[in-house]
């Protein structure tokens, strides 16, 4: 058996395995909205910022 | 005067300006939504975006029905014991805040436990514990930061929609194909004879052939079917040239590796596929928060409130039966024919007969579906069902069922009818002169010229052409259903436009004062009489009277029907209907008109007139010398010596049209050959939108509803009507000019096929080339059309 056959079989596998992420991504609904996540990654930061002022008001009320 | 803008909504603060911890705030709706997300830690809101927010309406027991088990199943999308995940439509999602706030709606409400917005549709999807939260309490709480979901009875049928995603799976499908073979068909473009490539070629070959089955069967079954339906009916349309070149491709190819004559053309198929749905993609953009499709149902309630023996119950609109008594509350809609019972009904028409004052009705008047009560509550008694009303009547007429591209030939269409004879008589020529020079070529040449001229580019030209075109006009604010809108749009000859709310603004109106002159003290009186009074007609004249200064009245009474009257030092003033003030001599005026009568002497009256939009005349104007305009109005004859003034004198005038007659009119004309042009709003035209060969519906915000229309124009871009038809002239034209370009490929693509000579690298040199060519030449020229619009 050749290594041509080894090579083009793991590369068919490869292909075949980005082509049902594809399926799987479209299936899951990702390319029905293309706007709304492109903002929402920029909100992780604001959740962390008002996590941060909420412990800060705790403290202050605990020391008070 | 300098007025505080809002913290919260952005509107100025012109009445009362309510100050907390520094923030002003224009009403208490928008300081309790402050409050309540200032408390749960969210005013990162207000970083985001400035003012972001909507004003609270006032819904007590308008989601009543929300209680009821019946109308939550039909609503939500998931439902078990514990949780129930329910998509929304709100209507006022428009910025990043928007999306953070209902993102985080958690923090609110932590029975909440997932909410997603899809901006692009202006939804959220909220799974929420049914435990410890209902739906009529998300409801509640979205409307009390000011995010009132949209529910109407459009929701009540469809429940869960599913997205067709089929394209987009076809296009994966045709994309990975194609790059996989493109890669496997490399070695044998060049190196032909070498040992090595020899051995191994079969293998590579069957392997490209496997990748191109699910090409042929799966990404190309909608060509198939096209073409087959077009044989049917006897319609040479572009995809009989299109399939006939797919199957041809696949056979051949498959008939040379298996006797092993040559390589095949497995990468010109897929790479053919692949470039066909790319354009096909490419023109399906659509608006997904626009519906072009809506009838009645978007506008009416799901549930209204009955009263049976003193009890008030909601009930699902379907379920009202003759002889019910309903209660209708402020602001809501009408969902049946009936008979006013009691209260005090001022009826708004406006949606179904365009009429823009509402009408006041005693009781044992009859009531039309379709009117919204403005005043206080009523009761009435249903005398027919849904269905069988006035108004849901129009939606059984056969406009609404008939597709309007059925019947259209497009360009596309047109011009392959003529290619698609010609392919096939040079393939039975070329065949025929093979048989007697060699005939062992003849097949090898047929099939050989049957792919070559496989009308790739000249499919693609459409698609980009348009598809590239609206997604101009959509930034221009002019949003179109689809590409064939485009096309037929290039063809209209006759404009018809409705009056009320097309070419009259909804918002303001003019008024013009006749009468005596108001002195200083009068004029000051009259505005400071108005200020007290919440009628729309006096809070329209008190923001077009200029300033004065503000006094305080002696007394103020406000007759309700009738007038105002108030009295400052010695001075008293009368301001309303004309028997109000004491005017005797009224004549057959049809405008709206507020009297004045000062210490009992009669002064004037101001009368109303329709606002009519920016550039209205020019628009006309321009657009006289092309097309028959018609102004088609379901109004009174109130404008008319207004309109004559301001239209040219070859505008057909008409008025006092019922939703049927303007559709009757449109159908007329169209017997004679006329191609209509409809440009309208409200329910009371989407009879005549449907029936036109183009509907446009005007629309102030293009996120409140529109009929159903072919296209959705934004009422700031009215007077650019012209400049919008005429680009998609330019589109024919573009598009005839690369028929000429692909044509071109085509006949050197036939020289080789004809003569014998075509390799595979030929075929897959030339196809794409022609393809791609056609994409950016499309391109580029409807780039050149879109700067040239305003």
């Amino acid at each position: 058996m050749s290594v041509i056959y080894i090579l083009l079989t793991v590369s068919v596998i490869v292909a075949i395995g980005f082509f049902a992420a594809f399926i799987l991504a479209v299936k899951n609904g990702q390319f029905d909205d293309g706007y709304t996540p492109s903002v929402r990654m920029l909100f992780d930061d604001e959740l962390v910022k008002s996590k941060h002022t909420l412990t800060k008001n705790n403290k202050k009320t605990n020391h008070n | 005067m300098d007025y505080k803008v809002c913290y919260h909504c952005g509107d100025n603060c012109t009445e009362t300006t309510i100050i907390l911890e520094d923030k002003p705030f224009c009403c208490q709706g928008c300081k309790t939504v402050y409050e309540i997300l200032s408390e749960s830690d969210l005013t990162c809101y207000y970083d985001l975006q400035s003012s972001p927010g909507a004003i609270p309406k006032e819904i007590e027991g308008k989601y009543d029905f929300l209680s009821q088990e019946k109308i939550i199943e039909k609503l939500v999308e998931f439902s078990d014991d514990k949780t129930q995940i329910v998509t929304l439509y709100i209507p006022h999602i428009h910025c990043s805040s928007c999306i953070w706030i209902l993102e985080n709606l958690n923090k609110l409400n932590t029975a909440i436990t997932l909410s997603q917005v899809n901006f692009g549709k202006k939804t959220v999807r909220v799974s929420y514990n049914t435990e410890a939260f209902s739906l009529k309490q998300l409801v509640l709480l979205l409307s009390s930061v000011g995010y009132e979901p949209y529910i109407s009875l459009d929701d009540y049928e469809t429940g869960q929609e599913n997205v067709n995603r089929s394209l987009i799976y076809k296009l994966g499908v045709a994309g990975f194909a194609f790059g996989n073979v493109m890669f496997l068909s490399f070695p044998e473009y060049f190196e032909v004879n070498e040992f090595w490539l020899e051995q191994y070629k079969h293998v590579f070959r069957w392997v490209m052939f496997a990748f191109s089955l699910p090409v042929v069967f799966y990404a190309a079954q909608d060509y198939f079917v096209s073409a087959y339906k077009a044989i049917k009916t006897k319609i040479l349309n572009i995809d009989i040239p299109i399939a006939l070149g797919i199957v041809v491709l696949f056979i051949r190819s498959t008939a040379e590796i298996a006797l092993d004559l040559g390589s095949g053309f497995f990468d010109s198929l897929t790479g053919l596929v692949f470039f066909l749905l790319l354009g096909k993609f490419f023109q399906q953009k659509t608006y997904s928060f626009l519906s072009f499709e809506r009838d009645y149902k978007s506008y009416f309630p799901i549930a209204i409130t009955k009263i049976t023996n003193g009890l008030e119950t909601p009930v699902q609109v379907y379920d009202i039966q003759k002889g019910d008594r309903l209660l209708i509350r402020n602001q809501e809609l009408i969902p049946v024919d009936g008979i006013l019972i009691n209260g005090n009904a001022k009826i708004d028409y406006s949606f179904v007969t365009g009429e823009s004052e509402a009408v006041k009705k005693q009781s044992g008047d009859k009531l039309f579906a379709g009117g919204k009560q403005t005043s206080g509550v009523i009761e009435m008694e249903a005398i027919k069902s849904v269905e069988q009303s006035y108004l849901t009547q129009l939606w059984s007429n056969d406009v609404f069922n008939k597709n309007k591209e059925d019947g259209f030939t497009t360009l596309t269409n047109a011009i392959s009818k003529r290619f698609t004879i010609a392919v096939l008589s040079i393939a039975f020529i070329a065949t025929i002169v093979w048989l007697f020079l060699d005939s062992s070529k003849a097949l090898n040449v047929f099939t050989a010229v049957l792919i070559i001229a496989c009308p790739c580019a000249i499919a693609l030209s459409a698609p980009f052409t348009f598809g590239n075109l609206l997604r101009i006009l959509g930034k221009k604010k002019f949003y179109l259903k689809n590409a064939s809108v485009l096309e037929q749009l290039a063809h209209v000859d006759t404009l018809i436009f409705d009056k009320t709310g097309t070419i009259t603004s909804n918002k303001k109106s003019d008024a013009q004062y006749e009468g005596l002159p108001l002195n200083q003290t009068e004029e000051t009186l009259l505005k400071n009489t108005l200020r007290g009074s919440n009628h729309p007609l006096s809070r329209s004249l008190y923001d077009i009277l200029k300033e004065n200064a503000i006094v305080t009245l002696d007394s103020f009474e406000e007759h309700l029907g009738q007038g105002i009257e108030a009295t400052h030092n010695t001075n008293h003033i009368k301001i309303g209907s004309a028997k109000f003030v004491g005017f005797k001599t009224e004549t057959a005026i049809l405008n709206t008109a507020v009297h004045i009568s000062t210490n009992d002497s009669y002064k004037g009256k101001f009368t109303f007139y329709n606002s009519y939009r920016k550039g209205l005349s020019k628009l006309f104007n321009t657009l006289k010398k092309h097309y028959d305009l018609v102004i088609l109005s379901g109004d009174n004859e109130g404008e008319l010596e207004n309109l004559k003034k301001l239209l040219p004198a070859k505008t057909k005038l008409l008025f006092n049209q019922k939703p049927d007659d303007k559709l009757e009119y449109i159908k007329y004309h169209q017997s004679e050959g006329a191609k209509v042009l409809m440009v309208g709003d409200g329910l009371n035209d989407a009879g005549a939108l449907a029936q036109s060969n183009v509907g446009i519906a005007i629309s102030e915000n293009v996120n409140v509803f529109s009929p159903a229309c072919d296209a959705i124009l934004d009422a700031s871009k009215f007077n650019q009507l012209d400049q919008y038809i005429k680009a998609s002239k330019s589109a024919i034209k573009i598009i005839k000019w690369s028929f000429v370009l692909s044509f071109c490929y085509n006949v050197v693509g036939l020289y080789f096929a004809v003569t014998g000579q075509l390799a595979p690298v030929i075929a897959a040199i030339l196809m794409p080339l022609s393809s791609i060519s056609i994409v950016v030449f499309t391109t580029l020229a409807t780039n050149l059309i879109g700067r040239r619009l305003q």
